[in-house]
């Protein structure tokens, strides 16, 4: 059904994004006329800076609600709204337009990134105040929402990878916004080249599915062409891995993921929204958009099972021996995000998504708590300077032990239910079931413990900073206000699919993912005894390693932090991220430099060193025949008599 | 008016800024005027060219507002000689760059030539008839001529208002560039000798005979590649770049080097397919060679000029892919990215000479933190990077898409490497962007004036090109669509050929084993 109207979901946050520019724009103006280049944005563009950013992202988020409503109106098997704006590339073969295109899959994603962005928006108005890039700052937020918008809402695989390198972008802009610590420019820059590393293969992929039988670029012809069997099975299984690669860029896996982690040098909000709820969920996103394809992709869905499982558990590894409150939260996130993957990977496409809905809800709530807590210590981010924070920032405390709670996967929260979804279903997939559970459970029990430690070393015990110097303040309201309605989300997204009893969410999404997931599981055998039992042990392995965690990390939080402060053994490996960075530098990084380099010099040296010498020879040539010339008869007489001689023989032999 | 318009619309192109260069020779004015004058005679021109950009009629794939005028017969030859001009889709697009950058070159002008002012405009002017003639001649002897005045000016340019080492440079270019042109010279020789005529669109209509073409395509080719320039003939290009004035490297940039890949796409082509057809493998390996080796150097380089430069190999070495693919859709992203790179390398180089004209060095290392003492130049220089690197919404990932997309099937090895060209563009691009506006400021680079009013008029036009571009290609690529499917459908037949002959031979090459890759059949067979 054509909706132009949808349009009015990117558009508003471009919107946001002008009218932000030309605030910022102003504010520089007005910077260069007093010639103080540091004072930070005043106070009234900061005040309509926020209020403009945070109300076009709401406003987008209303009409996306519209929109939601319009869609569910509809019959279940007539669930599409599109909206076609104006052509964009027609060329030779190629016919791509501006269109949008929104079934119940992206529906549930474009709510989630409206509504939490929102949120997130509102957030930042208070944890950004007085930063001299404010208007700036919501700039970028805004162009974000509406890259991703794009990225999630266009029709074609074109569209989607404009969205897909301008979220890039935006995440690139937002890790460096802090751009005068070189560190943080570093970490940006390393994110956006990691991310192009894995758009190659998006690119390549694109371009096998394209020319290898899918004959377009827009998702739903090529899941169409795949049901078909346009695609043989060698091409199907590349262009799968291609796109996979991309995925494992953006979405941080093996071997990609290693941007993530740095991408904390943002600003916190910016963790939360970029780096946790939405565009790092993109990878997620484009496997199941494309599941009929992947479905008829043999050979992929078992690597992706795989890489997603190995993540989950090597991320979370890592997690257990950070010190650095974000960074905890980082691999934790990759880690989710692996889990993402498994489930996608045994054919859970239902559960993929509902574990990235409620990572959203409570992976932006611990973000944005962590940054509660970074703004209450003044910038501190070293837990073991932390420390009993429990009653000094009350909601920030409560809210965060609820997003706590989901993240580890305590019963009734939502987290619990995403979670023991994706590892039932790969308990009674077809790729190595048991296996992949235990690594899936073991990365579980981690997960609650890294949690648990967590919140023993920020909120529990005593304070082991100066409380004279560092005076702890609860968050303005606008902070708090987002933490509490995310709260609430952390425990309510449970109700999309809770075991035996109801499951919408999987109700809504099965016009989209139902095809490919009876492709990839075969025929549904309820296992009742089977997911009791599981629920049972994935209860009992969160409460059990929550509570390891916190209890071991309260009682001696100083007998930790010299452990760590001295590092050995394991856990300087854990603490160093299996020095997976060092190893990159010493196999990538370094030798392209190198060669980098060689060829600078070779290209000196050899290939215009070929010219110069090429002319150089040209010029002592001519020096030499010049003394021919020398002006002394017998000189003219020895050349003339040779020269003769020369074509007196030339024209004998001609006429023989 | 329109009539007359377009009756003498290519004769205005080339008589505007003629006129307008001698007028500025002779008449009696202070540097203030004279440099008015050239602008109102390079608007005037842009005017003209942006009325034959709009009217041009895209629904025919021949040369349009075309006009002739014999000239001399060409002894020895049946031939005649004629002042022809003509534009179709290959030209148009070209012809509208070289309008719109003359301009931004003589308002921005003023940052960095601050001597021998008239010289300069007239130059400048001489420049622009010369590059306007290149892209319109229909007559091999008057493309030669315009071929040659084009590179006249450029000497000048770069041998007056150059950088220390500017002899050395300028020398350097016109030599090597001459070395191409006599080639070119002996095959167009041969060419008119052998099918009488010198009018290039009888030519395009002629099959040659298979030697000729082959005989003229190496002369031809090698002279537009040295132009272009390919690896490995680039190497006049860092030093031409480095020593010139920022106006002059703009219009090298942004017009000259696109004289070689139009050279190859008319000539190389439409002209010798057959010729064409059997080098294309050659040249696609140089292409891609180009583009890696190009972002290799550039990544390696330590003055900004310098990396601008080199990245102009890589992004050259896209469009040299694209035309030797033969596929309509690879041949028109590398039209379009022919004048994409005029766009963004233009905008590089003007923000070059910015920055150079404020702390008068480009060593990487003497920069930092200009993001927050120039926020306006950084602006500038990180949309002009995005366009550079491709990125989706920007002019530079129309034309790369296209080039990559259409050259797929049949180059799917070249294709992958060269999108590896886009990963590396990422690291030596932001690699710079790094080094020159973040990290901390130094006091040196604190109190840099502010971008004045024409830095503005020279970059705005091209900001919004870029994003126009990427955004809204559709009028850009509709005028070049029926050209580049003629040109594709040209070389078909004997492309078919080579396929046929090379067939029985060897059968599972692993040309054939890619392309069953692509041939769900084929893999069944």
């Amino acid at each position: 059904m054509e909706t132009p109207w949808l349009w009015l979901i990117p558009l508003l946050p471009f919107l946001g994004t002008l009218l932000n520019a030309l605030l910022h724009a102003g504010v520089l103006r007005r910077r260069q006329q007093e010639r103080d280049l540091m004072a930070p944005a005043v106070a009234v563009p900061e005040r309509l800076a926020g209020w403009i950013g945070t109300g076009a992202v709401a406003l987008s988020f209303l009409v996306a609600v519209a929109a939601f409503l319009r869609l569910k109106a509809l019959p279940v098997d007539e669930r599409v709204l599109t909206a076609t704006l104006a052509p964009w590339i027609q060329a030779g073969s190629l016919d791509l337009s501006w269109t949008l295109s929104i079934d119940p899959l992206n529906a549930a994603m474009m709510l989630v990134v409206t509504g939490v962005g929102a949120l997130i928006h509102l957030y930042s108005i208070g944890y950004m105040h007085g930063d001299k890039g404010f208007c700036k700052y919501f700039s970028y937020l805004n162009l974000f929402v509406g890259m991703m918008l794009m990225l999630i809402l266009s029709e074609s695989l074109l569209g989607l990878f404009l969205g897909w390198e301008g979220v890039g972008l935006c995440s690139y802009l937002l890790i460096g916004f802090w751009y005068e610590d070189g560190e943080k420019a570093d970490a940006a820059r390393k994110a956006f080249i990691v991310n192009r590393i894995g758009d190659f293969g998006f690119l390549i992929g694109m371009f096998l599915l394209y020319w290898g039988g899918g004959g377009s670029l827009n998702m739903s012809d090529i899941n169409a062409a795949a049901s078909q069997g346009a695609f043989s099975e060698g091409l199907a299984t590349l262009a799968g891995l291609c796109l996979f690669l991309g995925c494992c860029g953006k979405s941080a896996q093996i071997p990609l993921y290693v941007w993530l982690p740095d991408a904390m040098a943002g600003p916190t909000p910016v963790s939360a929204l970029i780096h946790a709820a939405t565009m790092v969920t993109s990878g997620i996103y484009l496997v199941a958009r494309l599941g009929d394809f992947f479905a008829f992709a043999p050979g992929v869905l078992p690597v992706i099972a795989c890489v997603g499982a190995a993540t989950a558990l090597f991320a979370a590894t890592i997690g257990i021996a950070q010190r650095d409150i974000k960074k905890v939260l980082a691999y934790s996130t990759v880690s989710q995000l692996g889990y993402m993957f498994l489930g996608l990977g045994v054919g859970a496409f239902t559960g993929a998504v509902f574990h990235l809905i409620t990572h959203a809800f409570f992976k932006a709530l611990l973000f944005l708590g962590a940054g509660s807590v970074i703004h209450a210590m003044h910038h501190q981010q070293d837990m073991f300077k932390m420390g009993g924070l429990r009653d000094r920032i009350p909601i920030t405390y409560k809210t965060m032990l609820i997003g706590a709670f989901a993240l580890a996967g305590v019963p009734l929260f939502s987290g619990f239910f995403s979670k023991d979804l994706i590892l039932f279903e790969t308990a009674t997939g077809h790729t190595s079931p048991w296996l992949l559970w235990l690594v899936g459970a073991g990365g579980a029990a981690l997960t609650a413990t890294y949690t648990g430690r967590l919140l023993a070393l920020t909120f529990y015990g005593e304070a082991r900073f100066d409380p004279q110097k560092t005076k702890v303040h609860e968050s303005p309201r606008t902070m708090t206000l987002p933490l509490m309605v995310l709260a609430v989300l952390s425990i309510a997204g449970g109700l999309l699919g809770i075991p035996f009893i109801m499951h919408p969410l999987a109700d809504w999404l099965d016009p989209v993912v139902g095809q490919a997931t009876l492709e990839v599981r075969g025929e549904h055998h309820p296992a009742h005894g089977l997911e009791i039992a599981l629920l049972l042990v994935g209860s009992a392995i969160a409460i059990g390693f929550l509570s390891f965690g916190l209890r071991h990390y309260r009682r001696s939080p100083e007998e930790q932090r010299s452990r760590a402060d001295q590092a050995t053994g394991l856990l300087r490996w854990l603490a160093n991220a299996w020095f997976v960075d060092a190893l990159y530098a010493l196999l990538v990084t370094t030798p392209l430099k190198i060669l980098a380099i060689l060829s600078a010099t070779v290209d000196v040296f050899f290939v215009d060193g070929t010219v110069n010498w090429v002319a150089r020879r040209s010029r002592a040539t001519g020096n030499d025949v010049r003394r021919m010339q020398s002006g002394g008869a017998n000189d003219y007489a020895l050349w003339f008599s040779l020269g003769a001689v020369v074509i007196v023989v030339g024209l004998l032999a001609g006429t023989r | 008016m329109s009539a007359f318009l377009d009756n003498h619309l290519l004769t205005l192109l080339v008589a505007l800024p003629l006129v307008g260069s001698l007028f500025v020779l002779f008449v009696p004015a202070g540097e203030r005027w004279l440099r008015r004058w050239g602008l109102a005679f390079a608007l005037a021109t842009l005017a003209v060219a942006l009325h034959g950009y709009w009217w041009f009629d895209s629904t025919t794939s021949g040369f349009q507002y075309a006009v002739e005028h014999p000239w001399f017969a060409l002894p020895g030859t049946e031939a005649t000689v004629s002042l022809a001009l003509g534009m179709d889709g290959l030209s148009v697009l070209l012809v509208a760059l070289s309008g719109i950058l003359m301009p931004l070159v003589l308002v921005a002008a003023p940052g960095g030539i601050k001597t021998r002012i008239r010289e300069f405009v007239f130059w400048a002017l001489m420049m622009e008839a010369g590059m306007m003639g290149v892209f319109l001649a229909q007559d091999l002897v008057l493309f030669y001529i315009f071929w040659e005045v084009s590179l006249i000016p450029l000497y000048f340019l770069i041998g007056i208002w150059g950088g220390e080492n500017r002899i050395y440079a300028t020398v350097k270019f016109v030599l090597y560039t001459l070395v191409g042109s006599l080639l070119m010279l002996v095959g167009l020789i041969r060419v008119a000798l052998e099918s009488g005529t010198t009018n290039i669109p009888e030519l395009l209509s002629r099959d040659l005979s298979v030697e000729l073409q082959g005989f003229a395509f190496v002369c031809f080719a090698l002279s537009f590649l040295i132009k272009v320039p390919v690896v490995p003939f680039h190497t006049w290009l860092p030093d031409a770049h480095v020593q010139a004035p920022t106006g002059g490297s703009v219009i090298l940039a942004g017009v000259m080097l696109k004289m070689g890949t139009y050279g190859l796409m008319r000539f190389g082509l439409q002209m010798f397919p057959a010729a064409a057809v059997d080098w294309a493998p050659v040249l696609i390996v140089i292409g891609v060679v180009g583009i890696l080796y190009g972002s290799l150097l550039a990544w390696a380089q330590r003055d900004l000029k310098k990396l601008v430069a080199y990245s102009s190999v890589a992004h050259l070495g896209f469009v040299v892919l694209g035309i030797f693919a033969f596929e309509p859709t690879a041949l028109q992203g590398a039209v379009l990215q022919g004048v994409n790179h005029g766009i963004s390398t233009g905008a590089l180089f003007f923000l070059v000479g910015v920055i150079y004209d404020r702390r008068h060095t480009r060593q990487l290392k003497d920069f930092g933190g200009l993001a927050t003492s120039f926020p306006s130049f950084a602006f500038f220089l990180v949309l002009a990077t995005l366009a550079s690197v491709g990125l989706p919404g920007t002019n530079g990932f129309v034309g790369e898409f296209l080039i990559l997309f259409g050259s797929f099937p049949g180059h799917e090895w070249a294709v992958a490497f060269a999108a590896l060209g886009v990963v590396l563009g990422a690291v030596y691009m932001l690699g710079m962007c790094r080094e020159v506006l973040f990290g901390r400021v130094r006091k040196v680079n604190r109190d840099l004036k502010p971008m004045q009013i024409r830095e503005w008029v020279a970059l705005t036009p091209l900001a919004a090109l870029m994003l126009w571009i990427g955004l809204y290609p559709g009028p850009v690529l509709d005028r070049t669509r029926l050209v580049c499917e003629a040109m594709s459908a040209r070389v078909q037949p004997y492309l078919e050929q080579t396929e046929e002959a090379s067939l029985p031979e060897d059968s599972e090459s692993s040309a054939d084993t890619k392309s069953n890759l692509l041939n769900p059949q084929g893999m069944e067979r």
